[in-house]
């Protein structure tokens, strides 16, 4: 029985879940007045964002008022939630679990090939793999900066006009916002994914701090 | 939400998961798993898996460690469950609340009044030396966007701009476009922003509206003469309509004071079409273009924060970019 995220970390995390998930549901309310993007050369579209069945099936149609409130006024949840976060890891020393260093890059491919089924090497048995470090400190935290950079571009363009220029214009600080909120959906569907498979000791170490360890075979089975 | 995931909380899991290693190999190595599960740093979990081996106990001691081990996991995973599932519930709760709360203008309380505060912080920001960046004028938009207000009965060369507020004068005054025309002419190339999130660029000429307050001075809350030296003197809101008062929108006056507000009557080199606002129409580029009012009728200054259309409609009241 070994400690493995502490109390603050696990509810950073859990208060995040839901702060997030309504930020991209009234995100998707406010992009529907405008939905531009889509995957594709010319006139030939592979993917728009989004496919009409998208938006009647999760009824995100004629929303862009009430988006707009729920946004901001969530986004101020979100954004405590994110600096205390990111506090915490600072003070508390947590950082230095996340933060990737030099190996990490080269762990996080044999992590991958792992994953995919590629490789059969043994995996480093620690708290994060150079993966997740890679994954956690850009998602979490670099993600998260971004959002709330390139969403202040977007919501006082005029007031922070060196920052829309310095990310490429109004409308370039839109896009960007649209897809670090896709990244978020992309990280979210990953990260289920491995959870899944990291199975229920991981998981509820992640609700009760704690995970039962072998002492023979290490905390990862 | 995640906590719908989660497995109901009485369940003491450990048992469940047949994977679930907690076999210990000998009773130093449990006793030291003990202390670490007491708040020991896990560290010294680690250290013993590699002490040099001690000479194999009584299987059945090993067992009664491995149980406490067991026990106490259950204990602690059935409180924290419980513990993050009164959480969930709390937070369900507060959202429900949050939903049901009496609307104003379309919106809860709550979150309307979040968006007032929003505005407040905004307005302590806001100066008018901050200026919307000026594009070049290669790639002019013109999109037509909303007709509110500009209902087909309408005689553009019997229209007259009607001004109340303005010092010593009790009826309203009534211009004609040439007293606009008249002031000094300004001309910019902005980025036109749409709340619904797209822009385009936009060549516009007019009279800057310090110069329509220097020319028709407004009333002040002290009675002193105008001045653009102390705009905290002036009344705090301006409303705009349509003649028709189909549409109207209201503005906090240092928005007005900000050089790029213009009152326009040409739009990319060309006069103002009846669509796009003929004859005058508000060009604001610190707010969305919902501000932007067509067609100005009247134009009025208050003391009292105005009604504006898409306010009511569920929107922000101040949407200053």
């Amino acid at each position: 029985m070994k400690e493995k995220h502490r109390l603050a970390i696990r509810w950073f995390h859990w208060v995040n879940f839901p702060l997030l998930a309504l930020m991209i549901w009234s995100g998707l309310w406010i992009y529907w007045a405008n939905d531009v993007y889509r995957i594709g050369l010319g006139r030939l579209t592979l993917f728009k964002f989004f496919p009409q069945g998208f938006y009647s099936a999760f009824g995100l149609k004629q929303h862009l008022a009430e988006g707009m409130a729920w946004h901001f006024y969530f986004m101020w949840f979100f954004v405590v939630n994110g600096i205390l976060y990111v506090t915490y890891t600072v003070v508390s020393g947590e950082w230095r679990y996340l933060v990737p260093n030099r190996q990490s890059f080269r762990e996080a491919m044999l992590v991958t090939l792992h994953d995919l089924g590629l490789s059969k090497g043994k995996l480093p048995q620690r708290k994060f793999n150079g993966a997740q470090q890679i994954a956690y400190t850009s998602s979490i935290i670099l993600m998260g900066f971004g959002s709330v950079v390139t969403g202040l571009a977007i919501y006082k363009p005029i007031q922070v006009a060196w920052l829309d220029a310095l990310l490429g214009g109004y409308q370039a600080a839109r896009f960007e916002h649209f897809l670090l909120a896709m990244g978020y959906v992309l990280f979210f569907v990953i990260h289920v994914a491995q959870v899944i498979r990291a199975g229920w000791n991981n998981f509820r170490s992640m609700v009760s701090g704690y995970e039962s360890v072998s002492l023979e075979k290490g905390p990862h089975e | 939400m995640s906590e719908d995931n989660k497995p109901t909380s009485g369940v003491p899991p450990a048992e469940d998961d047949p994977t679930s290693p907690t076999a210990l190999g000998a009773p130093v190595q449990g006793a030291k798993a003990l202390e670490a599960a007491s708040g020991k740093p896990a560290a010294a979990v680690t250290e013993t898996a590699t002490a040099p081996p001690v000479t194999l106990p009584d299987p059945k001691e090993i067992e009664t460690w491995n149980e406490q081990v067991r026990r106490r996991m259950r204990q602690k995973t059935r409180r924290s469950f419980l513990g993050f599932g009164a959480a969930a519930l709390v937070g369900f709760g507060a959202f429900e609340w949050l939903m049901s709360r009496r609307e104003i203008d379309d919106v809860p309380w709550p979150i309307r009044k979040t968006l007032e505060v929003n505005e407040q912080l905004a307005r302590d920001f806001f100066s008018t030396g901050r200026t919307a960046p000026r594009p070049s004028e290669t790639r002019l938009g013109n999109r037509i966007n909303g007709d509110l207000g500009l209902g087909s009965d309408f005689d553009p060369s019997k229209w007259q701009l009607q001004v109340s507020g303005l010092a010593a004068q009790d009826e309203p005054l009534a211009l004609g476009i040439d007293a606009i025309k008249k002031l000094p002419r300004v001309e910019m190339t902005t980025e036109f922003k749409c709340i619904e999130g797209w822009s385009i660029i936009v060549q516009w000429a007019g009279a800057r509206f310090t110069d329509f307050m220097q020319a028709y001075p407004p009333t002040t809350q002290s009675g002193d003469d105008f001045s653009l030296d102390h705009p905290e003197d002036l009344l705090p809101y301006v409303a705009m309509s349509t003649p028709d008062d189909a549409y109207y929108v209201g503005l906090e006056v240092e928005s007005l004071l900000h050089p790029q507000t213009l009152l326009c009557y040409e739009q990319n080199h060309q006069p103002l079409t009846l669509e796009h606002g003929a004859p005058l129409r508000l060009v604001i580029p610190v707010k969305y273009g919902v501000k932007n009012i067509k067609r100005v009728g009247t134009i009025r200054y208050t003391n009292v924060r105005p009604a504006d259309y898409w306010a009511e409609q569920g929107y922000d009241w101040y949407v200053g970019l």
